[in-house]
């Protein structure tokens, strides 16, 4: 390869400067749907780093095949294609919690998160970036998820990962979906007030308009 | 059967609201609650897709996929028929009704990929509704969905005003707000024991 790619950084970018739900503000629904635990919100994660990181690779791949005018359909149908892999996939192995969050596994079809990925960035780019470009984005939900659900299983139930090790339960509230729209819209603010007090950066919803601007919805 | 139609309706309406309880369509509430008038007008194009895509996704679903197996492949059918309907209805409106279609057709260009619609035939699917059930529950999503917009949209119509800390300006305060009216729909919970 004549250009030196920096992967390292493509990966970052997802994790950190673009993290799809603090700084985005992207496929907000299942980052408060099932954060009610660490481990569905592990769980769902995971789900979505696969569907992310495969989606990417197929349309780069396929990327020189696909006429401009129908990209979106195309990019639409093959994520339904890698949804209906990972649905299967959750309903053979993880029955307990495919119970639960069946139905947004359902729906990362409809994620804007990862058909921007596809349009902005594996579109456009050869297979190798564009993978790691769909794990970076992956991770950076994945941690999202976690660090919401760490919150609330905390203080909802005095547990991690459904190991209890408070006698009580401290706020119930918190595993109410009331909780997590709380711990959400608290959590935004600290990254914000983080971003601007030590980096001098942008609030999210800039960042959020911006990614709309161009064209990801 | 009537009482039954009635149940539906009222618990995808106001128990299971999309929005407060089920999560769904945040990208498009956060979006378009800046303004009454975006609201209300993306309320009616969202009522009336979700009615129509229930009834066609359950005729797709039991005429075609149920006889032929093909019930594992719901995820790609629905969206296909979603995205073609929209897509369908953009282009008529644009010729028959381009007053109408000025108004509400940008909010349809924004319906495609959006997990509110395509929440209403899987859940049908899953709940194995019958045709006029699976109409009764997109009719009762998009009524709860059109009440959570307007609300939304008239209390940050105020909030415009308000004084907020700064890193909270946005969204934040918009998640903070909507916990506050998700506690209050939690109120409905116990209206029908399920």
């Amino acid at each position: 390869m004549n250009e030196k790619i920096n992967y390292w950084k493509i990966f970052k970018n997802g994790i950190f400067s673009e993290n799809p739900v603090f700084r985005l503000a992207l496929s907000l629904c299942p980052a408060v749907a099932v954060t009610s635990g660490v481990k569905n919100g592990f769980l769902m994660g995971v789900a979505v780093l696969f569907v992310q990181t495969m989606s990417n690779i197929t349309v780069s791949i396929i990327r020189n095949f696909i006429h401009p005018k129908v990209r979106i359909p195309s990019y639409i149908f093959i994520i339904a294609a890698w949804v209906t892999v990972t649905d299967l996939m959750m309903a053979a192995y993880a029955r307990d919690v495919y119970k639960e969050m069946g139905l947004y596994i359902q729906l990362i079809v409809a994620f804007a998160i990862i058909l921007s990925r596809l349009e902005s960035f594996a579109s456009k780019k050869n297979v190798l970036p564009s993978g790691v470009d769909g794990l970076g984005m992956g991770f950076g939900f994945l941690i999202a998820l976690v660090l919401i659900g760490f919150v609330r299983e905390l203080l909802g139930k005095g547990a991690l990962w459904g190991y209890q090790f408070t006698p009580t339960k401290p706020l119930l509230i918190m595993i109410l979906p009331t909780g997590g729209f709380f711990v959400m819209g608290l959590l935004m603010g600290f990254f914000n007030w983080i971003n601007r007090r030590f980096f001098g950066g942008k609030a999210s919803a800039d960042v959020h308009m911006e990614a709309h601007r161009h064209g990801s919805h | 059967m009537l009482e039954d139609i009635g149940i539906i309706f009222i618990a995808s309406a106001l128990i299971n609201n999309f929005v407060f309880s089920r999560y769904l369509g945040l990208c498009i509430f956060f979006g378009v609650t800046k303004r009454m008038e975006t609201a209300i007008g993306m309320s009616i194009t969202f009522t009336s897709v979700m009615v129509i895509s229930a009834a066609l996704s359950w005729l797709v679903y039991y005429i075609i996929m149920i006889p032929l197996n093909l019930g594992f492949l719901k995820i790609v059918i629905f969206i296909g028929i979603v995205s073609g309907f929209v897509q369908a209805a953009d282009t008529i409106m644009k010729k028959v009704t381009p007053g109408l279609y000025y108004k509400l057709g940008i909010y349809l260009a924004l319906i495609v990929t959006n997990c509110i619609i395509l929440a209403v035939p899987l859940i049908n699917a899953s709940e194995k509704y019958n045709l006029l059930q699976s109409l009764t529950f997109g009719l009762g999503a998009g009524a709860g969905f059109s009440l959570a917009l307007v609300i939304m949209a008239s209390i940050r119509e105020r909030l415009e005003l308000a004084d907020v800390p700064k890193s909270f300006e946005g969204l934040p305060i918009s998640f903070v707000l909507t916990g506050l009216i998700a506690l209050a729909f939690l109120g409905f919970s116990g209206m029908i024991p399920l």
